[in-house]
């Protein structure tokens, strides 16, 4: 009796016809498309990007090379060399390389810095046109921490009352 | 002189079809997009001029401009050869289809025929260039496909012959004035014939090679099948023909089943609305085209098994089963013959 109800069930095209229903229902149905570089879904202030070297407002660079992130990145996308400054013999980075094919964006190195130097900004649309344009240099990241300051501090105060 | 004359009207109705057909398959590409996007909750083409409307255009540019590459040992007359052939029968079938009651670019009495022969030859062009390619996945592509075609066609034949059956001629248009009357859409086929008109409509698509039965191309199994090794305008001439193919089941489902140009309202008192006319025929060959693409959004790819089994197991019994009651709807009188 099944196998008789099964054949006339699909003789009359019922499943096809519930499909076709389907379809047709979410033709009309709003769309969810973002168009993109005219559009963009509103973003975290925790959002992990391009990474960035903050400075202290009177112009010094806050990294005081204590390797902390070098040490916890779980990629291993760091590397540090540090000595003490010409003028001042204060210790400092001389040279501080992320390799950004190599970071996973995870986020431990801006966790682990004890004086927010190194952050991850919201800027993530960026591209490299030449080979070892990958690696995140100490001027680059300085340069960007420069760029999106006043983002990353508003970032940062937002989420303060949450450390 | 008026030979001359003659040759030289009959060119310029060609190119009343052609041409419009030509820009039609351009417009029915970025409707297919737009249709299965919105039915996959997206937007479809809407960058390229407004509405993305120009986006057919930017693509046939891109396509004519492209490389025509040959595969080494192809064999190079066939390979050439075939997209004309696949193209040159679905034009030329459109020289039977009447528009309106006398707007037809040649009124055959034997149309019907015409017709099938035409369309059976577009499968020449699919199994050639899969033969000449000497690729494997284009030759699997083409067997699959000469198989279906082969099988698709005795359903289809068969839908005809219970039409022909019911309108007792050859000629689209006498088909089309039988199924004139004072009942509105009940004076048409579809009703008679409605499992011959749903397997009619169902076989144009696998003879189209169409989704769900689109297992020549199958790009998910053997690349592109047949014209996997076609590049540049050869790709966009087999596109071409697999479109206006489409337009064209499109068109004589409508005019074979639902009345071609006589509108749905006949016999009621409608004054404008109830007269026939070549927008009926257009409003109806826009649904059935539709159709093509709600199909395709909503159905996954037949297995190519359970293809055969559908057209010689059930298609063929239902259309032998149903030309005898078409016989006998004839015979008794269910149905008026003729016009």
């Amino acid at each position: 009796m099944n196998r008789v109800i099964h054949y006339f069930k699909s003789l009359l095209l019922i499943e096809m016809l519930q499909g076709m229903w389907l379809t047709l229902r979410y033709l009309f149905k709003p769309k969810y498309t973002m168009q993109y570089p005219m559009e963009k879904i509103p973003k975290s202030n925790r959002f992990r990007g391009l990474h960035a070297l903050r400075r202290y407002p009177n112009g010094e660079e806050r990294c005081i090379a204590c390797k902390l992130c070098e040490a916890v990145c779980p990629a291993l996308a760091i590397t540090i060399d540090a000595a003490p400054r010409a003028g001042d013999g204060q210790r400092r980075t001389t040279r501080y390389d992320i390799d950004l094919f190599k970071c996973i964006y995870c986020g431990f190195c801006e966790e682990s810095c004890p004086v927010d130097s190194i952050v991850e900004t919201s800027f993530l649309e960026y591209h490299f046109e030449k080979r070892g344009e990958h690696i995140a240099t100490k001027q680059k990241l300085l340069a960007i921490g420069d760029r999106f300051e006043a983002e990353i501090a508003a970032a940062k105060a937002q989420d303060a009352a949450y450390r | 002189m008026s030979d001359l004359l003659l040759v030289a009207w009959t060119l310029i109705k060609i190119l009343a079809i052609a041409v419009p057909l030509i820009l039609a398959v351009a417009m029915y590409v970025y409707w297919e997009r737009k249709i299965i996007g919105w039915m996959h909750v997206r937007n479809g083409p809407n960058q390229i001029g407004p509405l993305g409307l120009a986006q057919a255009f930017a693509d046939v540019f891109k396509l004519l401009f492209k490389e025509v590459t040959t595969p080494a040992q192809a064999n190079q007359f066939l390979f050439y050869a075939a997209p004309v052939l696949a193209l040159a029968p679905a034009f030329a079938a459109w020289a039977v289809v009447p528009f309106d009651q006398s707007m037809a670019l040649a009124n055959v009495n034997a149309g019907l025929l015409y017709l099938l022969a035409m369309t059976s030859l577009g499968v020449y062009g699919i199994i050639l260039a899969g033969w000449a390619s000497n690729s494997k996945y284009a030759f699997l592509g083409s067997m699959r496909s000469a198989a279906q075609v082969v099988s698709y066609e005795i359903a289809m034949g068969m839908a005809l012959v219970c039409v022909l059956i019911l309108a007792g001629s050859l000629n689209l248009t006498d088909i089309v004035n039988a199924q004139a009357g004072s009942k509105g859409p009940f004076d048409w086929f579809w009703l008679p014939l409605l499992p011959m008109f749903v397997i009619y409509f169902v076989s144009g698509v696998a003879e189209t090679n169409r989704a769900p039965f689109d297992v020549a191309e199958g790009e998910s199994e053997i690349v592109a099948g047949f014209h996997v090794e076609y590049s540049g305008s050869a790709f966009a001439i087999f596109f071409l023909a697999e479109y206006a193919n489409m337009i064209l089941i499109s068109f004589l489902a409508s005019v074979l089943f639902l009345g071609g140009w006589l509108s749905p309202f006949q016999g009621l008192p409608l004054g404008v609305l109830a007269a026939p006319g070549w927008w009926w025929l257009f409003a109806k060959a826009f649904l059935f085209a539709n159709m093509f693409l709600w199909l395709r959004a909503t159905f996954p790819r037949y297995r190519y098994d359970q293809i055969m089994r559908l057209g010689w197991k059930v298609f063929i019994p239902i259309a032998i089963v149903w030309i005898f009651v078409s016989g006998c709807l004839a015979y008794f009188g269910g149905v008026t013959v003729g016009a």
